[in-house]
């Protein structure tokens, strides 16, 4: 069934008109790494640069005006696309930095403040975390003696959630989870969760890399404090992120980056700085960057996320039966459709995934193969590796087709010598 | 076709029969590497006698391309002194390095040469020096150790 014109979108990304290793067609299924471009986005990103390039926030001259008009329109429309208040959307250069910006303002609070963390205080992840939601709060412990402790992860790729009320305990001051695994494809129950989190007063993080770009996230309907995501996994240029912050939060918490742009009034001693979110976006922004995220976010909903959702769900699903009649294949993760996105991770057995990838890569097939920057995850699977198909609103079945036969194809060329 | 470049018979031979996988004790160093961009990793004993590599064992989990290469180069390295082992590494490297130019010595490397192919795929070339270069810092760390030792025993 097609939700939308897929193949009038696949004619707006001029990349996948290439040919690859020769003259295969490109079948790109590694969009939870990084999304491809429409022409629309590229095109914003040009007449930045041709038409309006100044330094937004700065100068008084006309093309300044049209930068800034321009760059704050780009923070209008993410406003509006996850369903917030214009002044809670930071911009930032990726989500890993969007991440780093909370836990960095979280270890420059001064001991009183609410966001002070110290010895005895608790940050809580999961074994499914990607390491840009793993890393900064490993090292945020370090610096503060606080204990990290994580949810665990059950067999069929879900959160272990029957002693969460134990390990979000009234220690706890951050509890820091992904909204949908990179690797496994699992949606976690993200209110479900912040119940134990508000219970003991501590912040939510969301990383929501991989769920904003493929269906509908409100955070007036999620129970959270902060989301991060990446420009570059939604259609956007990269060099662009977001931090969405509860706006009473964001202008209570100390600054990350510091510099231009993000003071109030400065003498040699001392600074005091601008509410949020000028507070977090020390420096020239990233202007044509936004800019492209404005136009990519005005794609995604001239199709409109709820189709894009039903189709990725539709292509995930005739992937996961036609992958799982190969014998020799395992499933990582949900093997149903249940509160799962459009990743799907395997192993072949006898084939490591480093080989397979490089197979499909010779019959013009992108995947992802290594451990997915969630190496703590591949440890729980024990697995070194896995090989990952993630899907977007330009892949169609016939991908799923090439994939499924590329698999057969490189199993045969492995294993039938 | 390219693929076939890549994956010589020799090496999914190594790949399925690999030598010297096993670790063996009385080992003059261990060392452990690993491919951070996939995950593969190895453990590798060196024993060095009287300058000699007189045995190296390893175990581990990786690619073809990884497996394979550990086995060449423990197959290969065995018996011969460390300065002559490190300088058949450095000619394994150099061709490694060579974008796909150097085609190998097969009277220095001898199966080693079946690697010439990864040259052209860069995104392996990690893959087929993970053992060598395991190897290398193990020769590194015994020299130092046995260079140590014998200074002890001057004393
Ligand atoms: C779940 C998740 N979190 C965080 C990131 C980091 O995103 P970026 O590298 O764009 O900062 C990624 C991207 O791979 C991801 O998939």
């Amino acid at each position: 069934m097609n939700y939308f014109d897929v193949s009038a979108v696949q004619a707006d990304f001029p990349i996948l008109g290439r040919q690859i290793r020769g003259n295969n067609r490109l079948v790109y299924l590694d969009s939870g790494a990084t999304s491809q471009k429409p022409n629309s986005v590229l095109d914003a990103e040009r007449d930045f640069y041709t038409q309006h390039n100044a330094a937004a926030h700065r100068g008084a001259h006309q093309l300044a005006e049209e930068a800034t008009e321009l760059f704050e329109s780009a923070r209008e429309r993410v406003a509006a696309f996850i369903g917030s208040k214009v002044d809670e959307v930071v911009f930032t250069k990726s989500a890993t930095e969007s991440i780093n910006l909370v836990a960095y303002s979280f270890g420059n609070a001064e001991q009183g403040s609410r966001f002070h963390i110290e010895a005895g205080d608790r940050i809580v992840v999961s074994e499914m975390e990607h390491h840009a939601n793993l890393i900064p709060w490993q090292e945020l412990a370090r610096r503060t003696g606080a204990e990290l402790v994580w949810l665990s992860v059950s067999d069929d790729g879900r959160l272990d959630l029957t002693n969460a009320e134990s390990i979000i305990n009234s220690k706890t001051k951050v509890v820091a989870l992904t909204h949908q695994s990179n690797v496994l494809g699992t949606i976690n129950p993200v209110n479900e969760i912040s119940k134990f989190a508000r219970r003991v007063g501590a912040f939510f993080v969301l990383d929501a890399c991989q769920s904003v770009p493929h269906y509908a996230v409100n955070v007036k309907e999620l129970d959270v404090d902060f989301i991060a995501f990446s420009g570059h996994k939604m259609l956007g240029p990269t060099g662009v992120g977001v931090l969405w912050g509860r706006q009473e939060l964001l202008d209570e918490m100390p600054p990350f980056l510091t510099g231009g742009s993000m003071i109030e009034t400065v003498t040699m001693q001392s600074a005091t700085y601008l509410p949020a979110p000028k507070r977090f976006e020390a420096g020239v922004p990233n202007m044509a960057q936004a800019v492209g995220l404005g136009a990519a976010i005005d794609y995604l909903n001239r199709i409109g996320l709820e189709k894009i959702h039903q189709h990725e769900v539709q292509l995930t699903k005739a992937c996961l039966e036609r992958l799982s009649q190969i014998p020799q294949l395992k499933i990582v993760g949900p093997s149903d459709m249940e509160l799962r996105g459009g990743v799907v991770s395997f192993t072949l057995d006898g084939v490591h995934p480093h080989d397979l990838g490089q197979a499909l890569d010779q019959y013009g097939i992108a995947v992802r193969t290594g451990h997915h920057c969630a190496w703590p995850l591949m440890k729980r699977f024990k697995v070194v590796a896995t090989t990952r198909a993630s899907f977007y609103l330009y892949n169609d079945l016939a991908d799923v087709d090439a994939l499924v036969s590329g698999v057969e194809r490189a199993r045969d060329y492995f294993l039938g010598r | 076709m390219e693929l076939d470049s890549l994956y010589q018979e020799v090496i999914l031979e190594h790949y399925k029969r690999p030598q010297n996988k096993g670790l063996l004790p009385n080992q003059t160093v261990q060392v452990h590497h690993v491919n951070t961009s996939c995950g593969d990793e190895i453990t590798l004993n060196l024993k060095l006698t009287n300058g000699v590599i007189s045995e190296i064992s390893w175990d581990g989990v990786g690619c073809s391309i990884s497996q394979a290469s550990t086995s060449v180069v423990s197959e290969l390295l065995k018996g011969k002194s460390s300065d002559a082992a490190l300088s058949v590494i450095e000619t394994f490297q150099a061709m490694l390095q060579s974008k796909g130019s150097d085609r190998g010595d097969e009277s220095i490397l001898e199966d080693g040469v079946a690697f010439a192919g990864v040259a052209k795929f860069p995104a392996r070339v990690k893959c087929a020096l993970l053992g060598w270069m395991a190897t290398k810092d193990a020769i590194s760390q015994s020299l130092a150790l046995t260079g140590n030792n014998a200074k002890k025993e001057q004393k």
